[in-house]
């Protein structure tokens, strides 16, 4: 892959949910070595985009090609090859629970790669030392408090060194201190191991902290993609609200109201 | 609406939602097979390790209270058929009720509630807390497929377990009933048995254990496919274990059925 060649490449990428749409034709594209950051609002699609890119949704309509292999066409060999080359650290962790901290690290090396037991064990201990978890890996996630277990979803996610790393709200949930610690982490994971970068939030702060470019999402739409500066000064009302915590003004339609109150239920 | 109408649309809505689960149980039938036999040349072998410890969990574990029950079965069973044949004077055809009654209903069906219980439940429960807390979404972007790593083994645990819980349960119950039925007989144990082992055909073994094996599959996939629709939080999963017990209880029942009823014509 040439470097100009885009890791993420999005085009008129649609989704439904039910009968509601959540995405419309949602063009994005992320450049190799870059820290990508999605912002929007709650309910803003951003979480369902992440779903699209992290290939647990199969596009509805419009086309997703991630490092080269498009999704929608991908056969189960290539999802295979594509999940490899990619690190995924979800909101909430979503360590497995019956196991260890160290064992949870170990699992994508234990299932892929045909490295012995001495390998593993090193492997995985390295990657808990990037994240800051050295020595903590016999203890289960339970055990653990908000900010070590995004940690210690983030060394997993970096385990089999992938090329591209999605972060789904690294922030959320956690004091500002610890924030701002992983916040350092994100930095320091694109600059010693050349990743890119996708980072999902709603944190102001954060997002301009870490962020090459911003993209702005609002009611499935795309508002906005440039660097911070430049996003920050957009003259957009929607991302000017976002950016000051303005609350979104209520339309209020007369009739859909009434129409509300009154309807029937099925 | 009108309430006819509402009856209506309930009673689609529920036929769509059967037919959608049965293909779906179905569908995870085929991959959890597949994925045994052929998952290792897709790079999603189903890990021995990963089988051998649901194996102690689904049976070595429930070894005690399989036991423990099939014996009290075999006891109360020997009772009954004492009071009842007696009365046509027809005791010394006890041995034989006993014999027939265990290997070909009693054991496995007992079994089989049980391990429904224990094991369909925690199947349930546990797949359904993991797609709750994104654990099984989780696994698919690691490239483990969540099938072959949590349904397969399940389902290749619970084929090799069950027969082997319901031998043991075989065992347990007529040495129950051999307890209470042979000082009545006036014969000592060990004659009961012998002559049990006498009367029994192979056929009667194979009727229970081949049940056991159709149980396996109907306690798995209920429970699998259970844990994998769950959708609300914790109180989903908390529903989700009971309908996984209530639903792979009355499909074991209702196949317990079907099966006497072919097997024995």
């Amino acid at each position: 892959m040439s470097a100009a060649e885009p890791v993420i490449e999005v085009r008129q990428l649609d989704a439904f949910y039910g009968r509601r749409r959540i995405l419309h034709g949602v063009d994005f594209q992320v450049m190799p070595g870059e820290i990508r950051v999605i912002m929007g609002a709650s309910g803003s699609g951003k979480s369902t985009l992440l779903r699209h890119l992290i290939g647990l949704q199969r596009p509805h309509a419009g086309s997703v090609r991630i490092l080269g292999t498009d999704v929608a066409k991908a056969g189960p060999a290539e999802m295979l090859a594509l999940r490899r080359r990619l690190g995924v650290s979800f909101q909430g962790g979503a360590l497995i629970t019956s196991m260890s901290v160290g064992e949870n690290v170990a699992l994508p090396l234990r299932e892929h790669t045909r490295l012995d037991e001495n390998t593993i064990r090193i492997m995985s201990r390295l990657k808990l030392e990037v994240v800051n978890l050295g020595g903590f890996q016999d203890l289960m996630p339970s055990q653990l408090s908000g900010g070590m277990v995004k940690r210690a979803a983030l060394a997993r996610a970096i385990v089999m060194d992938p090329k591209l790393l999605f972060f789904d709200e690294p922030s959320a949930g956690l004091d500002p201190v610890v924030s701002a610690e992983l916040d350092e982490l994100i930095l320091k994971l694109r600059d010693a191991l050349r990743m890119t970068i996708v980072v999902v939030t709603h944190e102001l702060d954060s997002a301009l902290k870490i962020a090459d470019t911003i993209t702005v999402l609002d009611q499935g739409r795309i508002l906005e993609t440039g660097s911070s500066v430049s996003v920050q000064a957009s003259n957009n009302e929607r991302i000017q609200d976002l950016f000051h915590r303005r609350p979104r003004p209520v339309d209020v339609d007369v009739d859909e109201y009434l129409r509300r109150l009154t309807q029937e239920e099925l | 609406m009108s309430l006819a109408l509402q009856l209506v649309w309930r009673l689609g809505k529920r036929s769509v939602d059967g037919v959608r689960g049965l293909g779906y149980a179905g569908a995870l039938l085929v991959e959890s097979l597949w994925f045994s036999v052929a998952g290792f040349r897709s790079g999603q072998t189903v890990r021995f390790a990963a089988v051998a410890e649901q194996m102690r969990q689904v049976g070595v574990d429930a070894v005690p209270i399989v036991a423990l029950l099939s014996f009290t079965v075999g006891l109360m069973l020997g009772i009954q058929f004492v009071a009842a044949l007696g009365d046509f004077g027809a005791e010394s055809q006890v041995l034989m009720a006993v014999a027939k009654s265990v290997t070909r209903e009693f054991g496995v069906l007992i079994t089989g509630i049980l391990i429904a219980g224990r094991s369909g439940s925690s199947f349930a429960a546990r797949i359904g807390s993991m797609s709750v807390s994104q654990e099984v979404d989780a696994l698919g972007v690691m490239g483990i497929d969540p099938v072959r790593y949590l349904a397969a083994p399940a389902l290749l645990a619970m084929l090799v377990m069950l027969p082997v819980l319901t031998i043991l349960a075989n065992v347990m119950a007529i040495l129950g009933a051999a307890l209470y039925c042979a000082p009545v007989l006036d014969i000592s144990p060990t004659v009961y048995i012998v002559q049990t082992l006498n009367l029994l055909e192979p056929g009667d073994i194979w009727q229970g254990l081949s049940k056991s094996v159709v149980f396996a599959v109907l306690i798995t996939l209920v429970g699998v496919s259970t844990g994998f629709g769950v959708s609300g939080g914790a109180e989903g999963v908390g529903r989700a274990t009971t309908r996984a017990v209530v639903y792979s209880i009355s499909a074991i029942i209702v196949a317990d059925m079907i099966f006497s009823f072919f097997l024995n014509r």
